[in-house]
Parts: structure tokens; C-alpha cells; sequence
């Protein structure tokens, strides 16, 4: 209160400790990782699991993660929750390019991760075979725990990380080389018995 | 199938020209091909008005199994369910599709509501339906190779591997 | 170095445009998107040169969009703002569920049907262990405590479910509050049902033969604390709601569909319960003991989205008599069959008795054997009747599962519903249909 006060009568000369040191290095990190805005990309049963992270009992906000951006171009962190279909690849991969650098993906469930129990032809085994993965969230499906736990520590990730990540070393994404003809477009054959 | 018991028991029950075979308590019709349309127009006429499923079966592994009625078993079969809601009473419609001419005609005309299920059996079986409005994938990807339930046709799973594991 | 964005094209799955159609094409296109006959459709002559083609665009909706319920890919065909052809294009999520089915046993198999409806999941397991134990022939031997206790988890799933539609809608028409209500309530039963299963979703919790577990110790008060808390909030959310302008606005003859199409279509559930058929598997043809049970069926009246709404959040309070009326009659005894041939033997036993770990050592390796022939099972699910077609060559893992899914049969009266309905609505109609996009891909 006294705080408030002195702030009410002398404007912010009322402020004791009124200025603050950092670099502008951390300072970006800070607000990078404290204002992380999520692309929607709810594919499955955990695409519920992840809206119900953002409602009120567990209230997302308080990591100022509540805005779910439709737009990709809007989004910092792709959360992908649940399976990834072949069918469904190149549409994640797309929407992948479309948001702006810095971004990072969470790979959020075992089927995303790594397919999880559908070992099968239709599913991707694992996200990361087509976007690069920053931090994987395990649980059929995750729980709002789980998940808060893993944005924590892509949190962590973003403060400790470089500022400048392009990520030359691996070719700007994944490390897979995308040739004209869109690789990730093609079928899978898999033979037959 | 030349079980001789069935053949001549002659008091196969029939309706519409059917045998009719009991399943754990489901009554199932045995429709061939070519009566198929005329079995289902009756149903329709009888009260069965809904139909609620449209699915297939590949039953290569099952070559010898028993139909029933000495109807003759072929490598796929369609399974339509129909439902009367003022008989409250389903019944099961089996035929039996060869596998060098996959074809049925389509329940279109007559219930609309088959339209996604056919294209699911002709995505996921290769069965294609004869009068259908739009023959095309469902569920995969339209360049997609082969139809993924057929029996012949790979899980594709991929063998897990543990990788970097420190233990 | 390229990058090249990998482009989504379905091909002859995708809505062509007028000019790549003939006359015919068209008119069966039409047909075959209003799902009329052809006859039908020659009818509507007019659909040729209703719109020239320089005043139509195609537009595409999905699949990552956020008011498509998950994976959605429509495109719809608008002239100005008016729908005049839509297509619904699935598969986005399709996890080869059929295929994983016939891999594995009787015994794991809930684990891959659980995850067809995320919204339902325990009614998803029920239906597949219903058929099962019709295929074992011990579907009347299953204990009174196993069958009432899955059908008060059925019922409380309808419950999450229909909360959690309440959820959706709301976020999709705007009403954002009623988002973080439905939310709310909806973390109250899976709190229950995560104590009761271990998980908030995907339980695996009803299996054939019976139950995974036993109620754990006061579950009663649990479930009393959920029913006590529900109604006054449903009244709150009636006032926020069925009465606020704007929200009748929305919905009220906003995707309307006739009883007559809902049948030819095959559509079950809320939507045709809200044309006016009062058609609900749990009355009309009872499975477990809600014969026993009283209830009514929600119906409506016009068939359009408010309808349906309406249907939806009464049911709620139709699932809440019938949990009292669970409550009351829970019988004890075993919560699973004891069947030597399916239920694993208890763990105490195992410690004391070769034989019992030798069989609980088979169970769980091979998996118990299912005689041969071939069922259909169906119960009532929150979104319509889900259905569950097993044959079994006798082996420990079926030879086909399928699952006639509600959302997928559903999914397809959604053309119809907006054809000639402003592109605005769209929304609201996708949102009343309320399809689960894990059951229509399976």
C-alpha cells in the first residue's frame, strides 16, 4: 500500500529502487519466455487436455500462455497435441513455416512423440520426423500438470537459450533437406506381406 | 460351401429370398449380389428405414469358413445394418463379394446415408460401389498406395529402437 | 537451401469448381452433397446456372482452424456470404484404429477404443466390451454391481461430455464465459473419474468381463458433491444462456434438418432426437439396466441448432436423475465376472499358487480366446449410437473391429444443414453437430 501511495503522490519519483540493471539480452529472454504465445494445434485427445490447461482451474495464464493464436504468424510455441496422421504432415509442416522465428515446438503426448500405441501406417511416428522439437510431454494424454510442466521447462529453454537461434547449424529447421516437390507430401509405401 | 447337412435341410428360413442365419441372437440376412438392391428395398418397405452401418470384412486368412446355408465364401464380404425404429428391431445384411470383380451396387438411392460408408469400405478395401456419386478416398490421402484393412496389406509398424539410451 | 511449404491437396476429395464440373457432374455433386438421389437432385434443375461461376469463391476451413472441433477440413462454396456447397474432407486424424484393433487382444483392445471418442471414452469401452462378452456368451452372467457401476460412469461421461459441449458452443458462437464454466464443471467429474480409473481421459477402465477396479472408498459423497453443485449452476447457465437474445439469434432455425432427412441420412443421437423422433437406444432398445431406470428423452422440435443446444444441456439434468437413481440402487457384490477364462486371477493368488500365475501369466501374454461368429453391439453415446462390429476366427484377437462411430455418420449431414445458410452460421452448425473428430477418423 505505502508503495501505491508514494507512487500516487510523486508520480515515479515515488518509486525507492526506481530503475532497474540487466542486459538487454536477458531482458529479451525474460519477456520472451514470460509472454509465449501458443498456436492452436489441437489434433486430438490431447488438443482437450491442452484447452482444459487453458480454462480456469488450471489457468494457463499465469505463464502468460492464455492466448491460443489461430493465425500461426501470431505464434511463438507450436504445441502439437496428439497424433500426426500421414495425411495431416504437411499441413503441420506448413503451419510450422508459416510462424515467425523465434519459435519452438512442444511435442506434446507419447503419439506425437513417437506414435505412441499406434504403431500403424497411418500415423507419423514421432513429430519430430518433420518439425524440430524443443521438449517432449509424455502421457496418453498429458496431464494439465504435464503439460504446465513441459512449457516450464521450454520456459527455462527460451531464458537459457541463444538469442539469436536461427538454427543454421541444422539448416533453419528440422535437418531435413526440403527439395522442390514437397518431400513430406508423398506417400509412405510400405509394401505388402 | 458343400456341407452336406445344410444343403439339405430344406427348411432354411428365408425372408425375401434370403436365407436367414441366427448370430449369437442377431438375425442376419445372406443377400447375394445381384438381389442385393431388391433385399434392401424390401427392408425399407418392411420398416428398416434406417441404415445405421456400412462396413466390409476381408476374410483372406479365413478361406474355408462357414456362411451358412450353403452359401459359397468369397474373400470380402459387406456388412450393412438396418434399423427399424418403429419395429425396434436391426437386422444384418452379409453378402459375399469375389475378389477378382470387387464391386456392389450402391445403397445410394436408397439410403443417402451410405454415401460416407462406402467410401470408407472402397478407401479402406478397394470394394468399389456401382452408382455411388463420388468414388473417391475418405480417409487417406488420394494418392495413396493400397487399401489398408485388407488382410494383405501391411500394419506397418516400425520396429522401436532404442537409441542413446544411457542404461 | 529450398524450403518448400508442403501443400495440402486431396485431389478429386477436395470441392472442384463449377467451371472443372459439367452440368451432370454438378447436379450429382449437389446430389451427392445434399445427399439426395440423383432423381432427386435432376430436380433441382436450377442448380446449374443457380450461380455463375465469376460470383462463387471456394473457400477453405481447416484442417487447423480453430472452430473446427479438431481437424475439420471444409470447403465450402460461397456466394457472397451464403453457403451454396460444402464439403466436409476428413481423415486428418485417421490413426488406423482397425488395423491397430486386429493386433491386439481382446484384452488390450479398450486401450485403441477409448481413444476413438476422447469425449466419451468410457462409453467407447463399453460398447467394445458389451460385444465381446456377447461373443464370449457370458453377457448375462456379468455381476449387478459391474453393470450398475458402468452405467453410472456412462452417465457421468455424458455429463463431461454434454458440459463440455456446452464449452464449445459457447466458445464458437462467442460466448466465451460459458467456455470457462463448462471447463469447470467438467474438471469436477473427471476429478471423479480420476479417482476412480487413475486417468482424466483415455480410462481403459471398463473391460470385458467387468471392471478394471472397485469404487474407491467414499466415491458416494464424491458423486453427491458433484450432483449437489451441478444444478444451480445449470440454472445460472440457463439464464446466461437459452434466454439471452443474442444467443437464440444464433442458433434458433440456424442448420435446421427434418426428421425425414435425419433418418435417410442416418444421423442419431441429439440431432435426431431434435427433429422430433424420440429415439434413444437407453429406452428404446435397453441395454445394462436403464430399463429399469426413469428418464425422459429430450425431445425437440425444429431441428435446428437451438434444438440441439437445448437437447444437449437437458440431458445433462436427465443424467443427473439417473445417477440418483443409481446412487440408490448400487448393489454389492463383485465389480467383475469370476471367470476363470477372462478375468485375471487376484494378485494375493498369484503369490500362493503356480496355477494362478500361469494363468495371469497367459491372460496377459496371449489373451483369453473368443469363440467364433460375429456381432454387432450398440449403446447410446452423447453424440448418437455407437456401434461395435467384431468377428472372431476363434483366435485371442478379433479378426475385424469395427466401429460405427455417431461423429462420422453426423459429420455428413452438415452440407445439408448449410446449404443456403449465411457463412457465419457455419460455425454454429459445425459446433451444434458437435462431432469428435478421433471417432470420425478413427
Amino acid at each position: 500500500m505505502g508503495l501505491v501511495q508514494n507512487v500516487l503522490d510523486d508520480g515515479l519519483g515515488g518509486i525507492e529502487h526506481n530503475f532497474v540493471t540487466a542486459r538487454i539480452e536477458d531482458l529479451v529472454k525474460w519477456a520472451r519466455s514470460r509472454s509465449s504465445w501458443g498456436a492452436s494445434f489441437g489434433l486430438a485427445c490431447c488438443a482437450i487436455e491442452m484447452m482444459g490447461t487453458g480454462a480456469s482451474h488450471y489457468d494457463l495464464s499465469r505463464f502468460g500462455m492464455e492466448v491460443f493464436r489461430a493465425s500461426p504468424r501470431q505464434a511463438d510455441i507450436m504445441i502439437v497435441a496428439g497424433r500426426v496422421s500421414q495425411k495431416m504432415a504437411p499441413v503441420l509442416r506448413q503451419v510450422y513455416d508459416q510462424m515467425m522465428e523465434p519459435k519452438w515446438v512442444i511435442s506434446m503426448g507419447v503419439c506425437a512423440s513417437s506414435g505412441g500405441m499406434f504403431n500403424n501406417y497411418a500415423i507419423v511416428q514421432g513429430v519430430d520426423q518433420i518439425v524440430p522439437v524443443d521438449v517432449y510431454a509424455p502421457g496418453c494424454p498429458p496431464t494439465p500438470e504435464t503439460l504446465i510442466h513441459a512449457i516450464e521447462t521450454l520456459h527455462q529453454l527460451i531464458e537459457d537459450g541463444e538469442i539469436m537461434r536461427r538454427r543454421e547449424s541444422n539448416n533453419g529447421g528440422a535437418g531435413i533437406q526440403l527439395t522442390e516437390g514437397a518431400v513430406t507430401a508423398a506417400p509412405v509405401t510400405l509394401g505388402t506381406k | 460351401m458343400s456341407d452336406v447337412a445344410e444343403t439339405v435341410d430344406n427348411a432354411v428360413e428365408t425372408q425375401h429370398g434370403c436365407p436367414v442365419v441366427d448370430s449369437l441372437g442377431q438375425r442376419v440376412l445372406l443377400a447375394t449380389r445381384e438381389n442385393y438392391i431388391s433385399v434392401v428395398k424390401a427392408l425399407v418397405d418392411e420398416g428398416y428405414t434406417m441404415c445405421i452401418d456400412l462396413t466390409g470384412v476381408d476374410y483372406l486368412n479365413l478361406p474355408n469358413r462357414k456362411v451358412g446355408h450353403g452359401v459359397t465364401p468369397e474373400r470380402f464380404e459387406v456388412v450393412a445394418n438396418f434399423l427399424s425404429l418403429t419395429l425396434r428391431q436391426r437386422i444384418r445384411v452379409r453378402v459375399q463379394i469375389p475378389e477378382n470383380d470387387a464391386t456392389l451396387p450402391s445403397l445410394f438411392d436408397l439410403h443417402p446415408g451410405t454415401e460416407a460408408h462406402e467410401r470408407e469400405t472402397f478407401d479402406m478395401f478397394g470394394i468399389s460401389f456401382d452408382g455411388h456419386p463420388d468414388m473417391t478416398r475418405i480417409l487417406m490421402p488420394e494418392d495413396w498406395d493400397g487399401h489398408p484393412l485388407r488382410k494383405d496389406y501391411d500394419q506397418g509398424s516400425i520396429p522401436v529402437q532404442f537409441k542413446g539410451s544411457n542404461s | 537451401m529450398t524450403i518448400v511449404s508442403a501443400g495440402t491437396n486431396e485431389g478429386g476429395q477436395e470441392l472442384l469448381s463449377r467451371s472443372d464440373l459439367t452440368a451432370k457432374e454438378l447436379l450429382r455433386e449437389v446430389g451427392s452433397v445434399l445427399r439426395l438421389s440423383e432423381t432427386e437432385a435432376a430436380a433441382l434443375a436450377s442448380v446449374a446456372d443457380e450461380a455463375p461461376e465469376d460470383q462463387t469463391m471456394i473457400i477453405n476451413m481447416g484442417p487447423q482452424h480453430p472452430s473446427t472441433h479438431g481437424v475439420l477440413r471444409l470447403m465450402l462454396e460461397l456466394q457472397g456470404e451464403t453457403v451454396l456447397r460444402c464439403k466436409p474432407i476428413i481423415g486428418y486424424l485417421h490413426t488406423g484404429m482397425e488395423k491397430t484393433g486386429e493386433a491386439l487382444s481382446y484384452m488390450q483392445g479398450g486401450t485403441n477404443v477409448t481413444r476413438m471418442d476422447y469425449l466419451s471414452p468410457l462409453n467407447n469401452e463399453l460398447v467394445f466390451s458389451l460385444a465381446v462378452e456377447k461373443l464370449l456368451g457370458i453377457d448375462g452372467d456379468i455381476p449387478e454391481r459391474a453393470t450398475w457401476m458402468r452405467m453410472l460412469l456412462s452417465e457421468l461421461n455424458r455429463m463431461s461430455s454434454h458440459l463440455l459441449f456446452l464449452a464449445t458452443n459457447g466458445m464458437d458462437i462467442g460466448a466465451v464465459s460459458m467456455m470457462l464454466y463448462g471447463w469447470r464443471e467438467r474438471e469436477d467429474v473427471l476429478r471423479f473419474f480420476q479417482k476412480v480409473t487413475g486417468l482424466r481421459m483415455t480410462h481403459t477402465f471398463i473391460r470385458p468381463g467387468g471392471l478394471a477396479a472397485d469404487l474407491p472408498a467414499g466415491w458416494r459423497d464424491d458423486v453427491l458433491e458433484i450432483l449437489e453443485n451441478l444444478p444451480s449452476r445449470l440454472e445460472e447457465y440457463d439464464i446466461l444462456m437459452s434466454g439471452q437474445p443474442i444467443w437464440r439469434e444464433r442458433l434458433q432455425g440456424v442448420g435446421v434438418i427434418t426428421a425425414q432427412e435425419a433418418i435417410a441420412l442416418g444421423v442419431t443421437g441429439p440431432i435426431l432426437r431434435s427433429t422430433g423422433v424420440p429415439w434413444d437406444l437407453r429406452r428404446d432398445m435397453p441395454y445394462l439396466h436403464y430399463d429399469q431406470l426413469e428418464f425422459d428423452v429430450v425431445v425437440g422440435e425444429y431441428g435446428d441448432a437451438y434444438d440441439r443446444y437445448s437437447i444437449r444441456f437437458n440431458e445433462i439434468r436427465e443424467s443427473m436423475r439417473i445417477v440418483y437413481q443409481i446412487l440408490d440402487r448400487m448393489p454389492s457384490g463383485d465389480y467383475r465376472i469370476q471367470d476363470k477364462k477372462v478375468t485375471p486371477p487376484p494378485r494375493a493368488r498369484i503369490d500362493e499358487s503356480m496355477e494362478a500365475l500361469i494363468h495371469h501369466f497367459k491372460i496377459f501374454t496371449e489373451g483369453f480366446k473368443v469363440p467364433e461368429g460375429e456381432v454387432y453391439v450398440s449403446i447410446e453415446s452423447p453424440r448418437g449410437e455407437i456401434g461395435c462390429y467384431i468377428v472372431s476366427d476363434g483366435s485371442s484377437h478379433p479378426y475385424r473391429m469395427h466401429v460405427r462411430a455417431p461423429s462420422f455418420v453426423n459429420i455428413q449431414a452438415m452440407p445439408h444443414m448449410m446449404r443456403g445458410g449465411l457463412v457465419a452460421d457455419a460455425v454454429a452448425v459445425i459446433s451444434s453437430v458437435d462431432p469428435v473428430l478421433g471417432e470420425v477418423d478413427r
